[in-house]
């Protein structure tokens, strides 16, 4: 059996640049305005966490768990088609897409401020907390200058992560890259170029991302 | 801290009780140290020295039991609060001083950043006075070449002199010393020894948890022997050590003594 033969031509897409370059400009903001936003929901759950109130941390708990141990694509589905039923108003889609992703990378972003601090050796709170400084600060002057640098590695391999997870905003017809892609296909009848070019862009921004971020790691690493 | 000016002792424990979980710890502990008395406790890993010191600055809030540093007084299990607040508890340990086995020197700080963490974050001392002090502590504990060194870069004997600096800088009423060369290779603690003994000379009311037997014998006023949650047996030095009353205190003794002779 020979494999069919398939004259593959990639010239037709730069007819579509502007679409798929729009398509990767979408990419990038979500990508960008969703670890911020994920940053800041990430920093305040994961430092409320540590808080010893249960009234507190339960429904922490709660959020994060549901978002790590449901797949992002439910998610997604389930913001835009469901939560506008269960609250009774209209969820855009981009606005559905926005709060998941961030919502979910947040999640995971907890667990890393957490993970961090809780990896602070004991004795450093006792010394702290020896000369008399109060919870707030051993925190701030002690804990978060010596964790921060712990959690810069899993911060990074997390939004890189999080670059390829855009992608799945284009099942609610977000237009990222991947949507365009989809598009494009539909008009040109040629998937196995599009979806072709679609991972070679993805790679070709992610890549160089994940060399940095090795490098910070080493750097890092070699610092302590 | 400058009114007291009593003649009672300066730290005083009563009735302390601790447990962790369904462990008690601490059974009915009762201690007294006059002003600039210095106070040796040995015994057995597991008797509670370390739960003692840690209970006395308040890392470890006791269950039921009175202690008095200096001015301060603090009872536990009679009000049933839940909770002494952390701003008590933090003023408290502010007055006094704690080192610990492993040094715990925050390792992001030079050594004067270190000695001057207390200072200016918690008593909000100006920065320039504070190192000022600072340096003349780290002079005082031999390191005044080393207040730009990061802990990493110390000896571990360096490492201690400068958490002794660190809780100095608090001017604290009492230091609270935890087996502090403990963690050390045997030539690096006759340094660190050495500066605790002349804070002994200069009048500092001292509580020191210690394996060093013949340093206790030298430094202490006196020794108490702990085992299984109580002080058994408290006296004179030379009492205590060469002749002890009890026979737990005997035993142990003896056990080390023997470990202590066969060479590595």
């Amino acid at each position: 059996m020979s494999a069919p033969s398939y004259a593959w031509d990639f010239s037709f897409l730069w007819g579509y640049r502007w679409l798929i370059l729009f398509g990767l400009g979408i990419t990038i903001a979500y990508t960008i305005g969703t670890i911020l936003l994920g940053l800041v929901i990430g920093l305040a759950t994961g430092l409320l966490r540590l808080s010893r109130s249960k009234l507190l941390t339960t429904p922490l708990v709660a959020y994060v768990e549901i978002f790590r141990c449901t797949p992002l694509l439910v998610q997604i589905i389930w913001f835009y088609y469901a939560l506008p039923v269960v609250l009774g108003i209209d969820i855009p889609a981009h606005v559905a897409a926005v709060l998941v992703l961030s919502l979910y990378t947040g999640a995971f972003y907890a667990e890393i401020v957490r993970g961090g601090v809780n990896s602070i050796e004991r004795g450093q709170w006792d010394a702290a907390r020896a000369i008399g400084m109060r919870r707030g600060q051993v925190m701030r002057h002690v804990i978060l200058p010596q964790a921060v640098k712990r959690m810069i590695p899993p911060f990074m391999n997390q939004s890189i992560i999080q670059l390829k997870n855009t992608s799945l905003v284009s099942t609610i017809a977000v237009a990222d890259l991947l949507y365009e892609g989809t598009m494009i296909t539909a008009a040109t009848y040629r998937p196995l170029e599009v979806y072709t070019m679609v991972a070679v862009i993805y790679f070709v921004v992610l890549f160089p991302l994940t060399l940095m971020a090795q490098g910070v790691e080493h750097r890092l690493a070699r610092a302590d | 801290m400058s009114a007291d000016t009593d003649a009672g002792p300066m730290i005083e424990i009563a009735d302390l009780w601790k447990s962790f979980g369904a462990v008690e710890v601490l059974k009915g502990v009762s201690l007294r140290v006059g002003r600039g008395g210095v106070i040796a406790i040995i015994g057995p890993s597991g008797s509670g020295k370390s739960t003692l010191l840690r209970c006395v600055n308040l890392l470890e809030e006791p269950d039921r039991g009175q202690i008095r540093v200096g001015g301060r007084e603090m009872k536990f299990g009679e009000r049933r609060r839940s909770r002494t607040s952390d701003r008590e508890l933090a003023a408290f340990r502010a007055a006094t001083g704690m080192v610990f086995q492993h040094f715990n020197l925050f390792p992001h700080m030079t050594a004067l950043e270190n000695v001057t963490a207390g200072p200016v974050i918690v008593k909000r001392m100006a920065r320039r006075a504070a190192e000022a002090e600072g340096r003349e502590l780290l002079a005082k504990v031999g390191l005044a070449d080393k207040a730009e060194a990061y802990p990493t870069h110390l000896s571990g004997g360096q490492r201690q002199r400068v958490a002794i600096a660190r809780a100095l800088a608090m001017g604290p009423a009492v230091m609270l010393l935890d087996e502090v060369t403990s963690a050390l290779d045997p030539e690096l603690v006759g340094e660190v020894l050495s500066v605790i003994e002349k804070l002994a000379e200069e009048g500092m009311t001292m509580v020191i948890v210690t394996h060093e037997i013949g340093f206790a014998h030298e430094v202490a006023d006196a020794v108490a022997f702990m085992s299984d949650g109580v002080i058994v047996e408290i006296g004179p030095p030379a009492a205590v050590l060469e002749r002890p009353d009890n026979p737990r205190t005997r035993n142990f003794l003896a056990r080390f003594h023997r470990s202590r002779a066969s060479p590595v």
